[in-house]
């Protein structure tokens, strides 16, 4: 008994310990690069240039137009998705009966499981035609499509988060608004909402680095071409097609091209970091409230 | 005296929770401006009745009534009947103290705010007066910014009083207001319910039979969802009528 248990305990260490190890190494390889990087082309360059072009003949190293791509398709994705997914979450939990609820459930998980390929040719060959129909505009790549669409596979995370949120608010909360003579609506959005808040936000947020970090949906239908806009009609490029694009193409090893994607990546990491860092101060903020 | 006019009642009514009877064929009968106490032992159905009365029921899946019940004569499970205007008219206290996340001052004009009404003198105004109706005001007029869930458990409970006076309904549910307070608090809660009882119809269900002669006017026994005996309290504790009630109050079983 007391053998295995310290075994076991053993074994749970060593996995921590790995994990702890790959994230020291992964950070190691990213800032090694991308401090070569750094050393040809100044931060100040880096953060400050209008355009990025460091595969053309002509270098430009302005990490803005990527960033841009990348705020304004999240941007998108986000208002897509919370609107949706908090209504969801409230129709299930203050509206829905049990079983529909148990219906319903699996399927907004199954959204969450198609591949995200199968997302872009969505965006590409569904979604962009569609509102070019009453949109003229529209680029036939363009950043537009690829956060709706983006937006529309985040749902079922920030609709799960939230729904559990709103439902580790205390029932006596419920019956306080219902025995005031709250109508469902107003105790849904009047005191459900607010006080499951906290959980809600942590849900947008976990969805934001979602969207930060999706690539293959934007590398389809949003067209790779960096641009320092937020016009959602013209095709952009976000931090994550550009990593893409440039390990599949032939740019040699070692090369300063090649070290561009270090530093776009330690971009996207600082991003993800702090969103990840934000959610959980904010739930561990916020958790004791109730106890 | 002039002659009482009845304010709630039960006729017939039956209660269920799918094939569980939880409540059987009662009839009562309570006096406007009147405390009357629930008691009996635990799960013969008191909270289950005193819910029926502002149909806090209608959310359990399965919970149906059948027979009447009647709010100055009138069917409040009638078709027409809204329960959110119903709930303006029969409010409630719970037995844990349940604010709202919010400020003192929030929690004390939510059912003012929900109905519409904006305009800040008219609120301060009320929640002043609701809250020293239930003897907050004192201990909270400095800070009615600060979160209510803040407050002690029995200044969250006297909150909660405030805000279901807030709303001036005529008849008050209390489920065991003071069961999680302590003997302060609840000497506290007891003295607001005797001064509470000049405006409004109390139903309080309690388990502590000192209480209900302290507060009440008349006592309700209730047993496995049964009505066993509804007299003056005075009545009900000197010279019980029904040996299960004697058994109860000399606490024989429960
Ligand atoms: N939601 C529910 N679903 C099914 N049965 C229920 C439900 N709520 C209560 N009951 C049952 O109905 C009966 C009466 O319950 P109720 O809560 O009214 O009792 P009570 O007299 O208030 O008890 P206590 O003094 O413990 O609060 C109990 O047997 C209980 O098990
Ligand atoms: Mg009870």
């Amino acid at each position: 008994m007391r053998v295995s248990e310290k075994i076991i305990e053993g074994l749970l260490w060593l996995s921590a310990v790995i994990t702890i190890l790959i994230t020291i190494g992964i950070i190691w390889v990213l800032l090694s690069e991308s401090i070569a990087f750094f050393s040809e082309v100044s931060i100040v360059r880096f953060l400050t240039e209008k355009e990025w072009t460091p595969l053309f003949a002509d270098k430009k190293f302005g990490i803005m137009p990527l960033v841009a791509g990348t705020l304004l398709t999240t941007f998108i994705a986000i208002a897509v998705a919370l609107p949706l997914g908090l209504t969801i979450a409230v129709y299930l939990n203050e509206y829905a009966h049990a079983g529909f609820k148990q219906v319903i459930k699996p399927m907004l998980e199954v959204l969450a499981t198609i591949p995200t390929v199968v997302y872009g040719f969505f965006a590409l060959t569904v979604v962009t035609p569609f509102l070019q129909g009453f949109i003229p505009g529209l680029a036939g790549f363009n950043a537009l499509s690829a956060g709706i669409v983006m937006g529309i596979m985040i749902i079922p995370m920030i609709s799960s988060l939230s729904e559990d949120a709103i439902s580790a608010v205390p029932r006596s909360l419920r019956e306080a608004a219902y025995g005031m003579g709250s109508t469902r609506l107003q105790t849904a959005f009047g005191v459900m909402v607010p006080a499951a808040s906290s959980g809600i936000v942590v849900s947008v947020i976990l969805g934001i680095s979602r969207a930060v970090g999706e690539t293959m949906i934007v590398a389809i239908a949003a067209g790779q071409q960096p641009r320092l806009t937020l016009n959602p009609l013209v095709p952009i490029e976000t931090i994550t097609t550009y990593i893409v694009q440039v390990s599949l193409g032939d740019v040699p090893h070692g090369s300063l091209e090649y070290r561009t994607i270090f530093a776009a990546g330690i971009t996207l990491f600082i991003f993800t970091f702090a969103l990840n860092n934000i959610s959980f101060w904010i739930k561990k903020k916020y958790q004791e409230k109730y106890d | 005296m002039n002659k009482k006019t009845t304010k709630l009642e039960a006729k017939e009514l039956n209660a269920y929770y799918g094939d569980f009877h939880a409540l059987k064929s009662i009839n009562i009968a309570m006096e406007e401006k009147n405390v009357t106490a629930f008691i009996g032992p635990s799960g013969c159905g008191k909270s289950t009745f005193l819910r029926t009365f502002n149909r806090m029921n209608d959310y359990i899946d399965g919970f149906r009534t059948e027979g009447d019940i009647l709010l100055d004569g009138r069917d409040i499970y009638a078709k027409d009947v809204r329960v959110d205007e119903l709930r303006k008219e029969v409010g409630m206290v719970f037995q844990k103290p349940n604010p709202f996340p919010k400020s003192i001052f929030e929690n004390v004009v939510y059912g003012l705010k929900i109905q519409g009404i904006k305009n800040k003198s008219v609120l301060e105004e009320a929640a002043e007066k609701s809250l020293r109706r239930s003897a907050l005001w004192e201990e909270v007029k400095d800070k009615l910014n600060q979160s209510a869930l803040a407050l002690s458990g029995g200044q969250q409970q006297r909150l909660c009083i405030a805000r279901a006076l807030a709303i001036s309904p005529s008849v008050l549910l209390m489920d065991e207001p003071a069961s999680a307070l302590d003997p302060l608090s609840t000497a506290k809660i007891e003295e607001l319910i005797y001064e509470l009882k000049s405006e409004y119809t109390i139903v309080i269900v309690t388990h502590n039979m000192q209480q209900a002669g302290r507060v009440s006017d008349h006592t309700a026994f209730f047993y496995m969802g049964e009505l066993v005996e509804f007299s003056k309290t005075k009545t009900m504790f000197t010279s019980p009528q029904d040996n299960r009630t004697q058994n109860y109050i000399t606490g024989r079983f429960g």
